[in-house]
């Protein structure tokens, strides 16, 4: 069974149940102390994969869960992404009723991701889907307001909808092959009717395209991001595709060739960025903006998924790629959060002048979206194309460039204000943008940390090009 | 060293963020100071340089990268990257010397132009593709913020067409740049191994379709015709040091990107295509020339001539890939008057620029009918104008007539149907024997009235390029002689 080989999620949802407790006891005021337990537990996680990554491979729960590289890379981004959004949530949510639960909704829906992440069997997965939407419905509707009902509820009939999709795919490639690990599925689902095995596979894939935020099931991801708090908005556009992709990666491993499964990937890939960039270019709400943004980021990620077992450098460019956006857009969303009354991006004119630092990070981190160079989405970006193209996809790779350029389009609507002089010389010095501090501080670290992957590339690919799976 | 040449103005630019109470005085200074410190150390190397042989660069530095995809910090010079580097250090230096009478958020510009100035230097001196790909992104970013900030008229508009425009251009380069690596065996982005193996020389529809990209993405940034239509409205706008730099150094990275790229590591398919180069070029030249003639805005003017020089290397670069055994020499001759002219058009233009400037400093306005008679009340103007003018159009003892006279003795000798491309000499003459009658010659009237003349900043800036193109033009040697082994090297590498 070896129980130990999972401490580290182990760990993280101790310290969920912990907050929740330790928060129905301790008073208003004293809350804080549950988001130190949750800091702390997100930190013992980062420890045990950190020492656990410099061992081999293993699996556990009689191979139904793997702990490689791959898994050992997630758990450490995961949390150190849920780290950086505490790093937001202090402003926002000190002395606020839902405190704790929403540290510990936060810490159990981390964990979701990580057993998404690691899941090396059907049946695990789906509990790992489960583990980890559940909470997101409860996250997203805590504010209580009416755009945050209806968010929830798109949400959670969604996550319903796929949810369903993901077991009904599940029990018809069980039905078909009698195992629910995906050692045994490749052999077993050679011999079985290629027609059933793909509904199973369209149904498996989009109940994770829906954890993932990417289409078709990412009706819920503009409204959520702009109705739910910051805290939240940043954590449900960055932690969970982080085990969802990687999810797909590994589902589409054990697939055999009879199914044409690059082909579906490729079409959420293309049809995700397309959609997601045209979509963004009429928004005015810089969250709901981001929101959209995500969606075609998701579409970015599954190109190396495209060509999965086909290129050496998918796995890594993949994981690359997704370490880079998940600090580029914790980097945008801090930089929404500093300033949370300003939902309009006309609002952001004059920033330059009385933040600049503020000013720059959100630049960094709105260009580094972009994959402008030396940030590090853009050797994700460079790699990830690079992966297509050897994996016999060129296409994809200039379909990938044609959408970088065209998501420029809105991130520089967004840019070009920000840039722009104040309105009139008295309304524009520093006291007009007074941003809230943890969260002007975690964009300026994201920021940095974006542009420093990307410089110091050569070492983090080292780590992540020993992962395999 | 040449990382130090590199950095050192990014170092001083970071310097300049981190102090906002470095009083305005001190910021300019220090700009002033950093760029000639800077030239001084490219003039010692230049003092240092010999020719590195074939596939060789001198100086040379390597470091890891990301060692995944085969990227390394590679950087080295020789004799066409030389000329260039000096270029942009003597450009931005001017640039700063211009810059002391700056009263818009000195300190904020002297950062940006010292980051661009870096990133110019590095891409001059880069020997990696994806490094190369940074600098050229990075270029592209700060002259955005250059024009958007300190423009003038409908900057926001014109930094944004800019932007857009050249980035399209820069992901088509990338998407070549890929092919490059993905067809070469051990997979690299280094350009002396790529430029070694010239891998996609067995497939010719492949090489095909990896050139067009890399064109597409080189004649954005030159730029060619028909891919121009960015430029007019990013000079008009763009403040006088930003034109000088765009001009001076920014084009120069899509013209050096043919004889260091798209040469060396394609020369099969750019063999095949040498026509469709030849034809663009020459149409630059000739409609460049006359869309300036029609011109009454001179600083639209200046941009359409800029076209009009950049088709010339495209000629040239053109005339190199018709490769026969007889024209070797020919070629190398055209190559080395390509790059010539880089070197003299950032020179020249960069002066042409910093002094439409002054015309925009003292009467707010670029039109040309609005003056007439402007050498009475501003003569050290009108003679440095005169001077400009006249180096632009090819006068002889200026270095424009070197490298023309170079690009059209190869052209001409290897296919001499190019010779239609003299007549944008001509135009060229015209046109600017033209802004010269209206502006200085006549009765003093419109904004010439109470023109002040140049100060001592302006002087000095513009002065010592214009007095550079003149040594040049008259004692070419120097010059000469860095360019043309390298030049030698080029025709060689596209012969194979």
């Amino acid at each position: 069974m070896r129980p130990l080989l999972l401490l580290p999620e182990m760990l993280i949802f101790t310290g969920g149940l912990v907050a929740l407790l330790a928060g129905s006891f301790l008073a208003r005021g004293r809350q804080w102390v549950t988001r130190v337990v949750a800091a702390l537990a997100l930190l013992g996680c980062i420890i045990a994969s950190g020492l656990a990554l410099a061992g081999d491979g293993q699996s556990a729960f009689e191979g139904t869960y793997v702990v490689d590289t791959s898994t050992g890379i997630v758990r450490i981004l995961a949390s150190f992404a849920t780290l950086l959004v505490l790093g937001l949530a202090g402003d926002e949510l000190a002395g606020t009723p839902r405190e704790s639960e929403t540290y510990a909704l936060l810490l159990f829906s981390t964990t979701g991701t990580l057993v998404l992440a690691g899941a090396d069997d059907l049946l695990v997965l789906a509990v790992g889907f489960l583990l980890a939407s559940i909470p997101l419905y409860g996250l997203i509707g805590l504010l209580r307001t009416p755009k945050g009902a209806e968010a929830a509820m798109k949400t959670y009939l969604m996550g319903a909808l796929f949810g369903i999709s993901l077991l009904l795919g599940v029990t018809i490639l069980y039905g078909v092959s009698g195992s629910t690990l995906y050692v045994d599925l490749t052999e077993r689902l050679a011999t079985a009717p290629a027609a059933a095995v793909a509904a199973g596979v369209v149904g498996v894939v989009a109940g994770l395209m829906f954890k993932a935020g990417g289409v078709p099931a990412h009706f819920w991801v503009p409204d959520a991001a702009e109705a739910a708090s910051g805290t939240v908005a940043t954590f449900l556009t960055t932690v969970p595709k982080i085990g969802a992709v990687v999810a797909v990666y590994r589902l589409v491993g054990a697939l055999p060739d009879t199914v044409a499964w690059p082909l579906l990937i490729s079409v959420f890939a293309v049809a995700g960025m397309t959609l997601g960039n045209l979509a963004a270019y009429w928004q005015t709400d810089p969250r709901r903006l981001l929101g959209w943004s995500t969606v075609s980021q998701v579409g970015f990620l599954l190109v190396p998924v495209v060509v999965a077992g086909r290129s050496e450098l998918a796995l890594p460019s993949l994981l690359f790629y997704l370490s880079g956006y998940t600090v580029t857009n914790i980097a945008a969303f801090a930089v929404t959060t500093a300033l949370p009354e300003r939902r309009d991006l006309s609002s952001y004119r004059g920033l330059a002048g009385a933040r600049p630092w503020l000013a720059g990070s959100l630049v960094v981190a709105l260009l580094g979206l972009v994959g402008t160079p030396p940030t590090a989405v853009f050797v994700g970006k460079l790699t990830t194309a690079t992966a297509a193209w050897d994996g016999g996809y060129g296409w994809l790779a200039v379909v990938v460039f044609v959408n970088t350029l065209i998501s420029l389009f809105y991130y520089l609507r967004w840019i070009v204000p920000a840039y722009r002089p104040g309105e009139d010389a008295d309304r524009s010095g520093r006291g007009t943008f007074v941003p809230e501090t943890w969260s002007a501080r975690t964009a300026l670290v994201a920021a940095t940390l974006s542009l420093a992957a990307g410089v110091a590339a050569g070492p983090l690919w080292a780590v992540l090009s020993a992962a395999r799976i | 060293m040449l990382s130090l040449i590199v950095f050192l103005p990014l170092a001083a630019a970071a310097v300049l963020v981190a102090l906002p109470r470095i009083g305005d005085v001190v910021a300019r200074w220090l700009w002033v100071a950093v760029t000639a410190v800077d030239l001084a150390l490219v003039v010692a190397l230049w003092l240092r340089y010999e020719s590195p042989g074939s596939l060789g660069l001198a100086f040379e530095e390597r470091a890891a990268w990301i060692p995944g995809v085969n990227s390394s910090y590679h950087v080295g010079v020789d004799g066409l990257s030389l000329p260039l580097v000096a270029m942009t250090a003597v450009i931005f230096l001017a640039c700063a010397v211009y810059g002391l009478h700056e009263r818009d958020r000195p300190r904020i510009q002297a950062a940006l132009f010292l980051f661009l100035q870096s990133v110019s230097l590095g891409l001059f001196v880069s020997a990696d593709l994806i490094l190369f790909f940074v600098f050229f992104d990075l270029s592209i970013v700060a002259m955005y913020f250059v024009i958007a900030g300190w423009g003038h008229g409908d900057s926001g508009r014109s930094a944004m067409k800019f932007f857009l425009y050249t980035f399209l251009g820069s992901l088509a380069l990338l998407v070549g740049f890929i092919g490059l690596y993905l067809a070469a065996d051990p997979h690299t982005f280094d350009m002396v191994d790529l430029a070694e193996a010239a891998p996609l020389a067995q497939s010719p529809l492949a090489g095909g379709l990896v050139l067009a990209a890399i064109l597409v993405g080189l004649a954005v940034k030159t730029p060619t015709v028909p891919f121009h239509t960015w430029l007019p409205p990013a000079h008009t706008d763009a403040p006088a040091v930003g034109s000088a730099v765009l001009a001076g150094v920014l084009l120069k990275m899509g013209t050096y990107g043919f004889v260091r790229i798209a040469m060396p590591m394609l020369p099969q398919a750019w063999q095949s295509w040498a026509w469709v180069v030849i034809v663009v070029g020459v149409v630059s030249v000739l409609y460049g020339a006359l869309v300036a003639l029609a011109q009454t805005n001179f600083k639209r003017m200046v941009a359409y001539t800029s076209v009009n020089h950049m088709g010339y290397i495209a000629l040239a670069v053109g005339v190199a890939g018709l490769v026969a055994e007889d024209t070797t020499q020919a070629r190398a001759v055209a190559v080395t008057g390509a790059v010539t002219q880089m070197v003299s058009h950032g020179l020249i233009t960069g002066a042409l620029f910093l002094l439409a400037g002054v015309l925009e400093n003292r009467a707010s306005t670029y039109d040309m009918d609005a003056y007439g008679g402007l050498a009475a009340p501003a003569p050290k103007f009108a003679t440095l104008f005169a001077v400009g003018a006249f180096a632009s159009l090819g006068l002889p003892a200026f270095s424009g007539f070197i490298a023309e006279f170079q690009i059209f003795t190869g052209s001409v000798a290897a296919a001499p149907v190019t010779a239609i491309a003299l007549l944008g000499i001509l135009v060229t003459a015209a046109l600017f024997l033209r802004a010269l009658q209206r502006i200085f010659t006549g009765e003093t009237r419109g904004r010439s009235v109470g023109f002040a003349d140049l100060r001592a900043s302006e002087v000095w800036s513009v002065g010592p390029l214009l007095v550079l193109s003149l040594v040049i033009g008259v004692l070419p040697r120097p010059l000469l002689d860095v360019i043309e082994p390298a030049a030698g090297v080029v025709v060689d590498l596209v012969g194979r």
